[in-house]
């Protein structure tokens, strides 16, 4: 144990990162940028997810529905009164919202408390089941979210969606953001309310024996992790520039499931490599859809072939690494430089 | 003068059956009593509606002068009544150390937010923590454990670590579960002195439920027999081995026909 050395390391890990995103705005490619953004937004969805299914325990499957809330709350904020109007064309915008328009700082910090509240709100009803029942009301939240969002035309413009959104996301929105969320989900997870959610992720009865407010600890990991999803969901929005209810379905949290569980339900950092795997590895495996010829024999590209290479690499995960690729432990330095002393 | 514990017709139905059928126990501060019966006889369930972990069909449980029939198991234990289970309930992958500070948690007076910032209080209470969990490991002889996985620990083990927990939930009532189920002759002899020394130690009450009757009435002042959910009887561990009811409960009617 060297807290003092793991902290600097950490310190100049941190301080090398955003070198690199330094060199990187004016050097990298415009499908590079977009990559590493992606590459920081899926980081930031991953660990806040694995706070609540990973660390508490508690399997739920609504991010969609927290990134979509985010995502609507930030694009409806930092549009102008003008786009707006352009927009909404087959109903207007209710008032207040055509006329308001705020910087995206604020339209983001309004995205992860409205994501919060709704989560608050939420976890009312969805905490009084467990198990499979969670996950199935979790899911229908979601669903019920994208509903509203398609119908809700004099809200969220229904199924146009809102486009023409300001690429405000840059690498230093994204990562700012990334590293701001690892601190404090990793400072929370190892704190005495992290041990509390872990206890109830072990056994809630005994936990609740010792005296831990379940039902308080299991609010407090949603609403954070609603939190986390929805300014994350603001910053996706301003990313892609254009959202509407078909981007935020079950598929998005389907994606992220297969991150948690890839990385290690329980591991900040098995989460965070897996992120950045499946983001990377998406593009890298893109390849495999072009067409391409073995010898003389020439084949032609199959769209989705990805998805069939994805799901093999998956499978194999499952079958070599059943707790995924970190388990429930954490890489630290020292796990790090051990096994760099090794390869000497 | 209000007892210090009373449970008054305590009932318990599941549907058709009743579990517990109008179960009365008083307890003086101090005390060390003994809960028996044959398997099935409600011994657990008792248990589990002082610790509400149930909640009871009818009747009520008073603790230090107040009611707390009906109170969430969280709201209970942090009152002072703290509970071993029959089959143990470890925080099985969590290190020995976390199993015991997790019990200090309902006491911590820093927010989330103190926690995350590593404020000044957050750091002195975490310290704390980790003291008072490190000297109970000590009493209970694991503190070489303290940083395995809960799970990894022996059977015996796991036991003196469930003790431990309770314990550091710094309660006034200790129920315990059939503390020495799966124990060797040689360790439920140290079990029992350790019993006494705790109870001693932290000035507790001490409830338990137990089988072997060489623990029961080796420790018990007074000992309390169910059979079938309903009381049959009460009195000192001498009373009790010569009841004939208690007798004919665990080895059944001699066959006179």
């Amino acid at each position: 144990m060297h807290p003092r050395r793991d902290r600097i390391l950490t310190g100049f890990s941190i301080i090398a990162l955003f070198a690199f995103l330094y060199w990187a705005r004016g050097n990298a490619s415009e499908y590079q940028v977009r990559l590493m953004n992606n590459c920081a937004i899926f980081v930031t969805l991953a660990i806040s997810y694995n706070l609540i299914n990973g660390i508490c325990g508690q399997f739920s499957l609504e991010p969609n529905a927290f990134v979509a809330i985010g995502a609507y709350t930030s694009a409806l904020l930092t549009m102008s009164p003008a786009e707006k109007q352009l927009s909404f064309i087959i109903e207007p915008l209710i008032w207040p919202l055509s006329v308001i328009s705020v910087p995206f700082w604020i339209s983001l910090l309004a995205a992860g408390w409205v994501t919060a509240f709704l989560a608050f709100l939420m976890g009312f009803p969805v905490f009084r089941v467990r198990g499979d029942y969670l996950a199935i009301v979790t899911l229908g939240f979601g669903e019920v979210v994208r509903v509203v969002a398609n119908n809700l035309q004099s809200v969220t413009n229904g199924p146009l969606g809102l486009k023409g959104l300001a690429p405000y996301t840059n690498l230093w929105w994204s990562f700012g953001f990334m590293v701001f969320s690892l601190f404090f989900i990793w400072r929370l997870t190892h704190s005495s309310f992290g041990r509390a959610m872990k206890a109830i992720r072990e056994d809630e009865v005994a936990a609740e024996a010792m005296g831990i407010r379940s039902f308080r600890y299991k609010m407090m990991a949603f609403t954070i992790s609603g939190f986390f999803e929805g300014v994350a969901g603001g910053l996706l929005a301003h990313l892609i520039t254009t959202i509407s209810p078909t981007l935020f379905t079950f598929f998005l949290t389907f994606n992220l499931l297969i991150i948690v569980v890839v990385g290690g339900l329980g591991s900040i950092t098995g989460s965070v490599i897996s992120s950045v795997l499946f983001v990377i590895g998406g593009e890298v495996l893109r390849a495999v859809e072009e067409p391409f010829s073995i010898g003389s024999f020439r084949v032609p590209g199959v769209p989705g072939m990805r998805m069939v290479v994805f799901s093999l690499i998956l499978i194999a995960v499952m079958i070599f690494a059943r707790k995924g690729i970190m388990g429930r432990g954490e890489l630290s330095w020292e796990r790090l430089l051990h096994f760099l002393r090794a390869w000497r | 003068m209000v007892a210090f514990f009373s449970a008054e017709h305590l009932t318990m139905r599941f549907d058709g059956l009743t579990a517990l059928d109008d179960f009365s126990l008083e307890l003086k501060e101090g005390d060390l009593v003994g809960l028996i019966g044959p398997n099935g006889a409600g011994k657990t369930t008792a248990f589990n509606l002082i610790t509400g972990n149930l909640h009871p069909t009818l009747g009520s449980v008073f603790f230090q002068g107040k009611e707390i029939t009906g109170l969430k198991p969280n709201r209970i234990a942090r009152r002072g009544i703290a509970r071993t289970f029959q089959n143990i309930r470890l925080f099985q992958d969590l290190p020995v150390i976390e199993n015991v500070m997790i019990s200090y948690h309902g006491r911590l007076r820093s927010s989330f937010l103190d926690a995350v910032l590593r404020t000044p209080l957050y750091n002195r209470e975490e310290r704390g923590m980790r003291e008072g969990a490190f000297s109970l490991l000590e009493k209970v002889r694991l503190s070489e454990a303290a940083n395995d996985k809960a799970g990894s620990l022996s059977y015996g083990q796991q036991r003196r670590l469930e003790i431990a927990r309770a314990l550091a939930t710094n309660p006034r009532l200790l129920l315990l579960d059939e503390p020495a189920a799966g124990m060797n002759p040689q360790e439920t002899r140290e079990l029992m002195d350790f019993i006494l020394r705790v109870k001693g130690d932290f000035g507790l009450t001490v409830l338990l439920i137990e089988h072997d009757m060489r623990v029961v009435m080796g420790i018990c002042q007074r000992i309390k027999v169910l059979d079938y959910g309903a009381a049959i009887a009460e009195g000192t561990p001498q009373e009790i081995q010569n009841d004939p009811k208690v007798i004919t409960a665990y080895l059944g009617e001699a066959d006179l026909a």
